[in-house]
């Protein structure tokens, strides 16, 4: 069954207030010259349909309950994605006024046992990010 | 046929066909990528999502009518199942079918969209309810000219209800043709295919009547799609192209017709944008059906006067 998981992660792509620069390096993830697809990975339009989510920005504290909600709506098991700097340390944001908690300090507090990749980068290289997959893989593999 | 051959009949058909329709989901999205300057999935891509999907957690929301939410799936991938046996037989075992049963086929058919809407509005999401809304228009605009291009295949074979009955092949004749083009774009939108995917549109209303789904329901819909992607166009085939005859180069032109209408499914997917609701009703309604009454006055003048091409 862990075959079958690691073949075949599906990518729900949550924006927590980022630049949209991290976005756009998502996006270029199904150009030609990157396929993701070819992982098996695709990306869906419901967070239910997904195993990975890929979470872009800083958390603000308007994004922080949504962040939260789509998690619990992830069927378990499931990876989280953090994109960039700013999901995960909040970067240039960090300690301003309208910041939340961080992805994953947001994400443990819903699941303390939630496995959390962290892809650094601002925004970070697609190759990072397909890096990053393939370790998720290898994680699932130790479920 | 007894009770034991039926049984057979369809576990045989079912799984027959689920693999086909499996194998189909990759074609279409590797022929996708291919068409897209990619690399695409692996063979075994479907397989995986399928397993991954069964082993994963089932959610209901707090708002779904937790049967009928759960249910709905199911008994699509079953209709869809039913269909696949008969069509099977017709096309396998000619002479085994029954009289009428191309419209138990089409009935049948009605089923799987049918339990979507029903699956959708069971979920309680209001992306869900707005996707089931969608499906509903969409079948009443297709259906009109689907029953109307089968309507043609049906005076062909010399107003024979029954499958596998076609005398001469109705594709190789004015009427058969137009009648042709109509089913093929009645397919696709009963595929839910990308002009016509306006029920699930991934971007507006995230996956509408799918979106509350998730884990084993998830992956029977999966399945369910997969078994209509295989049973449309051999339905096609049985009714207009002449079903399969069995000499090698009959086999043969049979797979090659059915994997250039799987083909064709996927160009039209890829070469297309989706069209709004109103578009599609408009595009069915005055445009395809005058169409298809067209060709069954055509086809009705043809039968009187013995003319073979019209
Ligand atoms: S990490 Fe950089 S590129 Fe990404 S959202 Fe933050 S500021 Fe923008």
């Amino acid at each position: 069954m862990n075959w079958a998981l690691r073949k075949s992660l599906w990518v729900y792509h949550v924006n927590t207030g980022a630049c949209n620069n991290c976005d756009i390096e998502v996006l270029e993830l199904l150009t030609p010259k990157y396929d993701i697809e070819r992982l098996g990975m695709v990306l869906v339009g419901s967070p239910r349909h997904a195993d990975v989510l890929a979470v872009t920005g800083a958390c603000t504290r308007q994004a922080q309950p949504r962040l939260q909600e789509a998690y619990r709506q992830t069927p378990k098991p499931c990876v989280v994605m953090a994109i960039g700097v700013c999901a995960n340390a909040q970067g240039i944001f960090t300690e301003a006024y309208h910041m939340g908690a961080g992805v994953d300090v947001a994400i443990r507090a819903v699941d303390p046992d939630a496995i959390i990749v962290y892809v650094p980068g601002c925004p970070p290289k697609p190759e990072a990010m397909i890096a990053a997959a393939v370790k998720a893989m290898e994680l699932i593999k130790t479920l | 046929m007894n009770a034991f051959g039926i049984i057979g009949t369809y576990i045989a058909a079912s799984v027959g066909t689920l693999a086909i329709g499996l194998f189909f989901r990759w074609f279409d999205r590797k022929a996708t990528a291919m068409v897209q300057w990619r690399k695409g999935p692996p063979w075994y891509q479907p397989i995986a999502d399928v397993l991954k999907l069964f082993s994963k957690e089932t959610l209901v929301p707090s708002t779904a009518r937790r049967t009928g939410f759960l249910i709905a799936p199911a008994i699509g991938l079953a209709a869809s199942a039913l269909v696949a046996a008969i069509l099977w037989s017709a096309v396998l075992m000619p002479g085994t079918g029954f009289v009428g049963d191309l419209i138990v086929v089409v009935y049948l058919l009605l089923i799987p969209p049918v339990m979507t809407i029903f699956g959708g509005l069971a979920s309680g999401s209001p992306q869900a309810v707005v996707g089931a809304s969608r499906e509903m228009k969409l079948i009443l605009s297709y259906e009109l000219p689907f029953f109307l291009a089968l309507l043609v295949g049906v005076i062909h074979s010399d107003w024979s209800l029954q499958l596998g009955q076609v005398g001469a092949v109705p594709l190789y004749s004015i009427s058969g043709a137009i009648a042709m083009v109509l089913a093929i774009i009645a397919m696709q939108a009963k595929l839910g295919q990308v002009p016509f995917d306006i029920a699930e549109a991934e971007c507006e209303i995230m996956s509408g009547v799918y979106a509350e789904y998730s884990g084993p329901p998830l992956a029977i819909i999966y399945l369910g799609r997969a078994m209509m992607l295989a049973v449309m166009p051999l339905l096609l085939i049985t009714v207009f192209w002449g079903g399969l005859t069995a000499t090698p180069w009959g086999i043969a032109a049979f797979i090659g017709k059915y994997v250039l209408l799987v083909v064709l499914v996927t160009l039209i997917r890829n070469t297309n944008p989706r069209l709004r609701i109103d578009q599609i009703m408009k595009f069915f309604w005055l445009g395809l059906a005058p169409l298809g009454i067209a060709a069954v006055v055509i086809a009705v003048i043809g039968r009187a006067w013995a003319i073979k091409w019209l």
